[in-house]
């Protein structure tokens, strides 16, 4: 799949409620081809929200979600791949398992389950069930279905939790490349990732700015 | 429909490594069932008389035990949400987790149950009408502990509360499947008519539970 170059997410005067509390509103901005966003801000001020709202796992309670030049077919969530705190993955199957899975289950290319596991340096655990791999192996392990299916927008909350130095440059690099595709990139995320953050959104300074 | 098939193919490769639910399953009815005429007392025409009822409210007991697996699991791990972004709608979700309950637990369930009636002294007649009208009625069964499943999702003792939930959307299945097997065991009515009542249930619960689940679920992840 080519990403279209034309590609944009379009978030436009967002609000988002969880029970009777608005968490932010009047957010709106933009994200083209080939951009990154990182979201900063201190813990509470929305940043999972915002991305599961972008998923379309949260209803927005005003404002809109699109991703122009994208498929009108399918939801910005389908479009998206969503790496939040849970890896996703099952204990009880092996690594290939788990990314054939991720391969045929969400519409990607089988073949791309071998690149995935070698890229995340996962290739001599292909067959060692998830269950026995630290929590660093598991989370690369989730974030292999970026890889297993081919999707123009990335979620990711915090991806680098539990990940080592060397393996949260692999990450970077993944992220680059997503990017030079012509891919987009929102993360959550207190560490720099090195791959060149691109913009800041900060949802701490917004949440002040509406206080005062 | 590749998508369909991958879900429903992990979901019979877990339920294969686990085992546990199956296990509980087979085992609960297996308990019931023998535990059943020590309470009863050694009547044979008693127990022989009662069999295909008792055959068929254990089942929809034992298969209520592992239901609440059907989604927690995914949902614990987070797996749930990559599904939900998935090419498939959760309605289909929703029925392929179903299929794969029913394919994991619900025909092993039929399968035991011939064995089950020889404890009871069932009928030699009716064991037929009890194997087909298990197989027509055990679709449903999983389709509508599904709704059960998605309802207590994250729900602590969520396990406790869903026989609560499900069972009187079981009543009718069970009124018809016994209904069929007595039609031919005492008559005077046909095996026909209950039967076709009980296929179409689980037809129509086919079409309808899955969009009761995946709203439930769309809840949940929200």
């Amino acid at each position: 799949m080519i990403t279209d170059p034309a590609i944009r997410l379009i978030v436009n005067d967002l609000a988002v409620a969880r029970g009777t509390r608005i968490v932010f509103a009047g957010l709106g901005f933009e994200v083209a081809s080939g951009e990154a966003l990182t979201l900063v801000g201190p813990n509470g001020v929305g940043k999972t929200t915002l991305l599961r709202a972008i998923a379309g796992f949260l209803p927005a309670a005003h404002g809109t979600v699109a991703l122009a030049g994208g498929d009108t077919e399918r939801s910005v969530g389908e479009q998206s791949h969503y790496v939040g705190h849970l890896n996703g993955i099952k204990p009880s199957l092996t690594v290939s398992e788990n990314l054939t899975f991720f391969a045929d289950f969400l519409g990607g290319d089988r073949a791309m389950t071998a690149s995935a596991a070698s890229q995340l340096a996962l290739a001599d655990l292909e067959d060692v069930p998830a269950a026995y791999l630290s929590a660093g192996q598991k989370r690369r392990l989730g974030l292999a279905r970026l890889i297993c299916a081919k999707r123009p927008l990335w979620l990711l909350d915090e991806p680098a939790v539990s990940l080592d130095a060397a393996s949260q440059k692999i990450l970077g690099g993944m992220v680059a490349a997503h990017l030079a595709e012509g891919g987009m990139a929102i993360a959550a995320t207190h560490t720099l990732l090195g791959w060149g953050e691109g913009k800041t959104l900060d949802l701490g300074r917004m949440a002040a700015a509406d206080a005062l | 429909m590749k998508a369909f098939l991958s879900l429903i193919r992990r979901d019979l490769r877990l339920a294969q490594r686990q085992g546990g639910a199956l296990a509980t399953a087979l085992g609960f009815y297996l308990v019931i069932v023998a535990t059943l005429p020590l309470g009863l007392g050694p009547d044979l025409n008693l127990l022989s008389r009662i069999a295909p009822g008792v055959l068929w409210v254990a089942l929809l007991l034992s298969s209520l035990l592992s239901a609440d697996r059907m989604f927690n699991e995914d949902y614990e791990d987070g797996a749930l949400e990559a599904i939900a972004l998935g090419p498939l709608p959760l309605e289909l979700v929703a029925f392929a987790k179903a299929i794969a309950h029913w394919l994991s637990v619900g025909v092993p369930l039929v399968l035991l149950a011939p064995l089950l009636a020889l404890l009871l002294n069932m009928d030699g007649r009716a064991y037929g009408p009890l194997v087909l009208t298990l197989a027509a009625g055990t679709p449903a069964v999983s389709f509508l502990a599904g709704i059960g499943a998605a309802l207590t999702l994250g729900m602590r003792k969520g396990g406790l509360l869903l026989p609560l939930l499900i069972l009187p959307l079981y009543v009718p299945i069970l009124i018809f499947g016994v209904s069929a097997i007595d039609a031919v065991v005492t008559g005077p009515g046909g095996f026909a008519t209950p039967f076709s009542i009980l296929c179409a249930l689980t037809l129509a619960s086919a079409v309808l539970a899955p969009l009761a689940t995946a709203a439930a679920l769309r809840l949940n992840l929200s």
